[in-house]
């Protein structure tokens, strides 16, 4: 096709081409020469509530960058193993922060529990499915259940030992769906691609519209849900990252953590 | 091996030979219409079957997820009238294989049809044979090399998917955790040595495959 061409539009187009990409190169940096930049992995469960504390983190030390990266924590955890530069690493289960922990990867003593979470059972908000407690999903219409990868997923570990306490594991093992993270689960319930799903009550709460809870997971049906936050070692800012984790357990941190749904500190039963 | 990951190389095998068969029968088909015929649209259709070669695989998933899911713009009666969904079965992994590396074997297969001599084609036609005949037994018996070799490279991409398979068949052990699906969670959850051993297979045979497609498609040039 390109033979038929003359000759005088290829070198044209190639030229622009050139030109385009070079001119990439030079496009000016949006942000502004930045002050600092930290990096904090945190379970995603976590995300809305983090992104507001980022707020009030970055109006107290403006100029600089304030980098999220949300997911499920045991992925998060892998990566600092293998050498993400990540500051803080805020975690959905102590599992992981322990891991961290013996492999001698966190600053020992800037470690806390900063939040406490609930596990439940949502439907999608139009299902058809009279679903009322965790023993329902042995009902045959209930083709599809998401819960969370429990090798990677602190959500999915703590659906697992629900299930297993209802012994319904052995049952419904067939119809489970693992997703990559919490939100995952929650989105493919909101899409109506599951009959139904094991999520925080806080992430219900985030698609309220599309989701119903029907259950809350007993408290003794699971391990307790803590959320640890600790600074990663050999973070080269670690007074910020030791600062960052002061807002989140400073009482507008947990007011906003609480805003969320989140159990903090002192409010623990 | 232990049995999970001889679980995903069959998978992974079924999956990508599924796909092959349909990629060759619909990806020869298309070559021919798009080398033979001219008619309006067909840039666009082109377009649109290369489409899936230089998207990200991402996206690819997200469009199928579109069509194809329980609420999606056809999987929603698909799923009204039979109460199945293909999301997050191993057809989605299909599905998803299909559509990423077709554009491979109409590219491949095109050249290897426009390459055949025009001039025994129209023999094909003085001495009366028909338009299908012709196809069967001209263009096809001379464009074989490059439909085999679009085909090998089409089963290698296929095997290889892994964005748009985890998107519309999901990640689940013992049902849709294809080989590259199953690399990417033993790699996330620390399982080295489970991972080295299925990376170097797949090193191993994707190199064979290129192997054998270059040695076919030298010969059809």
């Amino acid at each position: 096709m390109f033979r038929k061409l003359p000759k005088l539009f290829e070198i044209r187009s190639l030229v622009i081409v050139l030109i385009f990409f070079v001119g990439l190169v030079f496009v000016p940096e949006i942000t502004a020469q930045s002050t600092y930049e930290i990096t904090i992995s945190a379970a995603i469960s976590l995300k809305n509530a983090f992104e507001d504390i980022g707020k009030i983190f970055k109006e107290r030390n403006p100029g600089g960058r304030l980098l999220f990266n949300f997911g499920g924590s045991g992925d998060l955890a892998r990566q600092i193993e293998v050498g993400a530069p990540v500051d803080v690493f805020a975690s959905a289960a102590e599992k992981e922060m322990d891991d961290l922990d013996h492999k001698d990867m966190i600053i020992k003593g800037t470690r806390k529990d900063f939040a406490w979470n609930r596990v439940v059972l949502i439907i999608p908000m139009k299902s058809p499915i009279p679903l009322t407690s965790f023993n329902d999903l042995r009902r045959g219409e209930i083709q599809k259940i998401a819960i969370g990868n429990p090798k990677t997923v602190p959500a999915g570990r703590y659906a697992e030992e629900v299930l297993r306490h209802f012994n319904l594991w052995e049952d419904i093992k067939d119809r489970l769906i693992f997703a990559e993270n919490v939100r995952q689960v929650l989105d493919y319930v909101a899409r109506g691609e599951v009959d139904a799903g094991m999520v925080y009550s806080t992430d219900a709460l985030v698609r309220a519209k599309e989701v119903r809870i029907v259950a809350q997971a007993p408290d003794q049906s699971h391990r307790q849900v803590i959320y640890p936050i600790a600074v990663v070692k050999g973070s080269k800012k670690e007074a910020l990252a030791k600062e960052f984790i002061a807002v989140v357990t400073s009482r507008e941190g947990e007011k906003i953590l609480e805003s969320y749904g989140f159990r903090v500190s002192g409010q623990r039963k | 091996m232990d049995g999970s990951v001889l679980f995903s190389l069959r998978l992974s095998l079924q999956v990508a030979a599924v796909a092959t068969v349909l990629i060759v029968l619909v990806g020869t088909g298309m070559a021919y219409i798009l080398a033979s015929k001219n008619f309006r649209g067909r840039e666009p259709l082109d377009i649109l079957l290369t489409l899936p070669l230089v998207l990200p695989p991402t996206v690819t998933g997200y469009y199928l997820i579109l069509f194809m899911g329980r609420n999606g713009l056809l999987g929603k009666y698909l799923f009204h009238w039979t109460g199945w969904s293909i999301m997050f079965t191993w057809y989605a992994a299909v599905l998803a294989s299909f559509i990423v590396a077709l554009p491979l074997m109409i590219k491949t297969t095109r050249a290897a049809i426009e390459s055949v001599d025009a001039n025994l084609i129209k023999v094909s036609y003085t001495l009366g044979h028909g338009e299908f005949k012709t196809f069967f037994k001209v263009i096809l018996p001379l464009s074989r090399r490059g439909i085999i070799a679009g085909a090998v490279l089409s089963f290698a991409r296929a095997m290889g998917e892994f964005g748009a398979t985890l998107m519309v068949a999901g990640n689940i052990p013992g049902k849709t955790n294809t080989m590259p699906i199953a690399i990417y969670t033993s790699a996330s959850s620390g399982d080295w040595s489970k991972a080295n051993m299925m990376v170097i297979f797949f090193t191993l045979v994707s190199g064979f495959f290129i192997y054998i497609a270059n040695k076919l498609s030298k010969k059809v040039i």
